[in-house]
This record gives C-alpha cells, structure tokens and sequence, in this order.
C-alpha cells in the first residue's frame, strides 16, 4: 500500500502518528496506553487514533506512571506489543523500577523465556519556559542500561521511520521525541522504514565531524553557514539512535576529519556525548570535544531558560576555539 | 484412595513437596550469600545466592494455586518457590537455577529470586518488593483485549501494601474491570521489621475495599481455607465480575534469607508459630478424614525422594558457558558490547 503512496508534508507528530496507526493496522496486538490518549494525547500526537481503533486500544489511564509501565510489561509477556506514553521524560522517572529493572531486564533474567516488545515514548527537551521538572534530556540514563535501545528523532522522516523500526524491533525501546519538534514539518514517505542504530550524514566535510542528535542537531544545521563563512568545512552526522550508536558511521566520518565535536541538548556532565567523544577518543587517537548544558537545572525565566540551551552561536564558538 | 478426601491429600502432597524444596535449599545455601554480619564459609555454598524461604506458607502457595489452570497466569515475589512449584513447575529444573547451572528454567542467569517458569504462566519471582502488582495487572488487561477466559493470580507480600505500585495496581484492575485475584501473602514482617507499627489504617483489605474490590480474609496456615476462599474469589474473577482480593495471614518460620536466623523475634512468637504448622494442621485433618497416617507418611518420603533426586541431578548439571551471558541481553544493537 505504500510503495504507490506519494511523499506527504507532515509535522513531527503527525509522522509518529501516522506510523502507529499503520502498525495498529497491520497488527491487532499493538496498543497504546498514557494518560490523555483518549484526547489524541497531549502533543496531538496521537490524535485520531481513539475515533479509529477506541478505547481497548488506545487506552486512557489513571495518572500511575510507575502501573502505566509495568502493566506494559505485563501486556508484552501477555502476547501485545504496547506503546507508552509517558508525556514527558521527567514523568518517566516516577517508572524507573517498571523499566529498569523489569522490562530491560525481562529477557535476560528469566534465560530468554519471555520477550518484552514495547515502546515508551517520553518526550526530551526544553520547550517554551518549563522549567526544571518538564525539561530535561536524559537519553545518556538510559543508554546506560543494557537491554534498552534508545532513539532520538530529529525530523517528521525520522520520526515515521525510526517508530516504524521500533515498533517492529521486538526490543524495550526508549523513544524520545522532542517536545519543540512537533510542530516542525517535513516530507515523509509512508513505508520508508529507519533502521535502528543508523546515523545519518547529513553534509559531508573534511575539517571537522560534528555529532549530534534530535533538536540540537537544528541549532548545528543553523550552525553551518557561519562556520562556512570562516572556511571550516563540517561533516555534520545527525545519530538517531543513542543506543546501538553508529560507530562505523562515526568513527570512520572522524577517521577522515581528524577531529570531532560531539553537541546535545543534555547536560555535558556524563551526557552520551562523552561515550562518543571517549570511543573515538580510544580507537583513532584524535582530538575530541563536546558541548552540552551547564550542570544547572532548566530555570523558568528567559534568560535563566537560555543558560541551558545550546544555540547555534555557541556552537560557532565551540568550533572556532576547538580549532583555534 | 481410602480416605475421603482426594483433593486435601493433593493439596497436602503441593504443601509437602514445597517444604521438602526449602528445606533442601536451606541447607544446600549454608556459607552462600554473607548477610548480617556472618562470615562465610570456607566451602562456597551450593546455592550462592540470597534465598527466601516460604517454609511455613505452603498453604498460601498450595490452596490458591490449586484453584488455576495452566493458561492462567501468576506473578510472584522473591520469595517465590512455592508458587512457582503450585504452578506447575518442574522441581528439577528449579533447583537446578538455584544452584545456578545451565540446566535451570533461566539457564543460571536468575537464581532463586527471578524463578519463573513462563511455559506454565508462571511469569517471575521478582527482587523487587510490590514489582510483579503492575506486571500482573497488565498481563491481565492483555488477556481482556485478546478476550480470553483466564485470570492472573497475583502475589505479594505484607510489606507490598506500603509501596505505591499496590495504589496504582488495585486501582487500574478496578477501573479495567481486569480478571486478577490479588493475593496478599502476609507473613506479618517486612524483612526483619514487623509490618503492623509500619502499616497506618487497617490493613490489607481495608484498602482493598476502599477501591472496590472484593475481599476475603482468610487464615493462611489452613490449606482448606485457603483453597475454599481462593476458589470463590477465582470463580467470581473468572466469571468477569472484576478483581478480587484475599488476604491470607500466615508466619515466616525462617530469616528474612536463608543465612538469617531470624533473632530478631521474639521466641515466643516463633514457638508458637511453629507449633501452628500448616502441614500440621493439614495432616490432622486428613487423618479425621480418614486417611491413614501410613499414607501421609508415604507422601513426605515421596518428596523427600523427588528433593533429593533434584539435587543430585543439580549438582552434576553443567555449568552455564561463559558465552550466555551475551545472549538474550537484546536484538537491536546486537554484539555492540560497548
């Protein structure tokens, strides 16, 4: 049915929407479950979605995060392969223990008896001046935690093709779409799946590789033409996925560049930013470099707001003191 | 066959093979797992691992799991082996995962705390206290989307009313209307500090009832008891009238862990809850029953025989390969260790 079908301009979340409904119609064990679903969530993201397949399975629940997840495991060892919502990551962490110790430790505790396939969706990002509980980007977390994959979109393609992978992978994926993206539109083509652990180059360069991931790889984008002005020629390499990461794509892409800037959105300390930076750092032997948030939660006024963001200026900075 | 009563010598017999498991596993644990301050022994243990026994809540385990058919699913708590064992399980391949060989039903890679055997619907043992509620709670809404009969029996402990996964489960299997019969096994310590002077209200199945559900309370050591209220409260499930929830009051007759003695208590207490022995009293009444006491014998030997056939079979079992512990880790990402 896809293959005819013709490109579409979609936002952001009505990509992942249309990539659930599609998986919801091929197979009848897929469900979602969160708190607001029954108004098509609260980014729009899964708006028609409850008129189309009702409340048995886009389900509305209680506010009980912790019971959102941990019965998604329960329906994943029960034969259905559910999506939760979790509204933003900072919520998730009231349901730490249902995915840490449970749905990542699953298949492996028990010698491989049960699978759990599901997806929790849970939102990253600063997002118009909410503050320290509903903004941050915790990806490296879980990264950490064998068993999970984790995936970070940065365009409406994206965002269709990588829920599209992981809905079908079979694994706990931790699926982070970022909350000032959903309005962003793009061309997506129905069918084109994104496979997992694929990184995207999105220019290629021979002064220097810059990695990066969902929204900041917006501010690297906005990056480019000042940093074309001062001849630096950037190879600029969107990830995807945070875990399994690309390191053929990296490590290669900075085999060439010689040197390498890692930019997120999370805070530098103990950001995945270092993983990346460690590992090329370890297998090539060349100069690395990373730009993430000050160690300081999200502040609420603009200016405070700000401190916390990595915009394309301080990204010019970056490059041009890391190659001073 | 003489005595008039074949569905108490079943239950005796569930009672008696669990009792024999843990007796058996208590002893093969000595100089295992170092807890409160004990050093450990010289001899590495046989089983290595912490190991919570349920000696003196057979009947729980026995008189609820009586009432489920295999397509019936259960989760469990660390202190799990005599669900696992009521459920169906093969005794064999569960000693074989406490001694932690590749033979066991997680191929060594769980011990006696994640015991589970999926292919009876047993779906876990859990290390963490009050973890299986919403895990049930799920498996179950699972079974009323893919609209099947059967129900999840649910099993926790005393201390589980005292974390919020209790709130947030009992509330969602009320709102779902879902097929779970919680079953609150309460041994009456959280660890090693009673549950009572850390439990405000009254209890269980107050707050049971406060959101809905239906409730039974039932003395946990009387097997016949246990069996007639968990029968009614798994029919009523069953019948899709909603969850249910029995209370079972029983005793801990050991540590908080096998290499714990407990010291804690007060001896009284133990003394008097030992003499209140559910087999005990299962055995009395099979001999009012008309049971021979010839015949109840025979089936203690009988699981004194099948503990002891298991462990040996445990203690030649190979050991897992190294290599397993890369597998079933996940698929994404596969070999990407690092």
């Amino acid at each position: 049915m896809s293959a005819a079908a013709k490109p579409e301009t979609l936002t952001y979340a009505q990509a992942a929407c249309l990539a659930l409904q599609e998986a919801m119609r091929a197979d009848p064990n897929v469900v979602a479950l969160g708190e607001d679903l029954g108004r098509g969530g609260i980014f729009g993201q899964y708006r028609g979605l409850p008129q189309e397949f009702g409340p048995e399975r886009i389900i509305d629940t209680p506010i009980s995060e912790a019971t959102i997840m941990g019965a998604a495991v329960g329906m994943a060892l029960a034969g259905l392969r559910p999506v939760v919502e979790m509204r933003v990551v900072d919520f998730a962490l009231c349901a730490i223990d249902e995915l840490v110790n449970q749905a990542a430790k699953n298949r492996f505790m028990f010698g491989g008896q049960g699978r759990v396939p599901l997806v929790a969706r849970m939102p990253i990002g600063l997002w118009g001046a909410s503050a320290a509980q509903h903004s941050q980007s915790l990806e490296a977390w879980f990264a950490h935690i064998p068993g999970l994959a984790v995936v970070a979109p940065s365009t409406p393609a994206d965002n269709y093709g990588l829920l599209k992978a992981s809905l079908a992978s079979g694994d706990p994926v931790v699926y982070m779409e970022h909350k000032e993206l959903w309005g962003m539109e793009g061309e997506v083509q129905a069918g084109n799946e994104v496979p997992l652990g694929k990184a995207r180059i999105a220019q290629a360069g021979k002064d220097l590789t810059i990695v990066t991931w969902s929204r900041s790889f917006h501010d690297c984008v906005a990056a480019l033409p000042a940093l074309a002005k001062e001849s630096v020629s950037v190879e600029l390499i969107d990830l995807r996925t945070i875990w399994p990461w690309d390191r053929e794509t990296v490590l290669e892409s900075c085999a060439n560049t010689g040197q390498l800037l890692v930019v997120h959105e999370a805070v530098q300390v103990g950001g995945f930013g270092a993983e990346i930076a460690a590992t090329v750092a370890e297998e090539l032997g060349i100069r690395v470099r990373r730009l993430g948030a000050p160690r300081i939660p999200a502040g609420y006024a603009q200016p405070l707001e700000d401190e916390s963001r990595v915009g394309a200026a301080k990204i010019v900075v970056a490059v041009k003191s890391f190659l001073a | 066959m003489a005595g008039g009563n074949p569905r108490l010598v079943s239950l005796y017999r569930m009672m008696a093979r669990i009792r024999a498991f843990e007796n058996a596993a208590e002893i093969a644990s000595q100089g295992g797992v170092q807890a409160w301050g004990l050093a450990a022994s010289s001899t590495p243990a046989l089983v290595r691992g912490p190991l919570h026994l349920s000696t003196g809540q057979e009947a729980v385990a026995a008189g609820v799991c009586a009432n489920l058919v295999r397509e019936d699913l259960l989760t469990s708590t660390h202190r799990g082996h005599g669900h696992t064992l009521a459920k169906g399980a093969d005794l064999n391949r569960m000693m074989c995962e406490l001694f932690g060989r590749s033979t066991g039903y997680n191929r060594g890679k769980g011990g006696s705390m994640h015991i589970a055997d999926f292919s009876v619907g047993m779906l876990g043992a859990n290390g963490v206290v009050a973890a299986g509620i919403p895990i049930a709670v799920g498996a179950a809404h699972a079974l009323k989307v893919k609209k099947k009969s059967h129900i999840v029996a649910c099993f926790f402990g005393d201390g589980a009313v005292n974390r919020g996964p209790f709130l947030e489960g009992l509330n969602w299997a009320g709102v779902y209307r879902l097929p779970v019969l919680f079953v609150c096994e309460d041994n009456r310590i959280s660890a090693t500090t009673p549950t009572g002077p850390m439990t405000s209200g009254e209890g269980p199945s107050a707050r049971a009832r406060s959101m809905g559900l239906r409730c039974e309370n039932v003395d946990g050591n009387d097997v016949v008891a246990v069996d007639r209220a968990a029968g009614e409260l798994a029919d009523w499930v069953r019948k899709g009238n909603g969850p249910a929830f029995l209370h079972a009051v029983t005793y801990r007759f050991k540590g908080h862990v096998s290499v714990d003695p407990g010291s804690y208590r007060d001896p009284k207490e133990v003394e008097q809850a030992l003499a209140y022995d559910p087999l005990r009293l299962a055995r009395n009444e099979l001999i009012e029953a008309g049971e021979p006491a010839a015949a109840i014998d025979e089936i203690d030997t009988a699981a004194k025989i099948e503990v002891d056939v298991a462990l040996t079979i445990a203690k030649s079992s190979p050991w897992p390969d190294a290599a397993s512990a890369y597998e079933d880790v996940m698929d994404s990402g596969k070999g990407q260790w690092k």
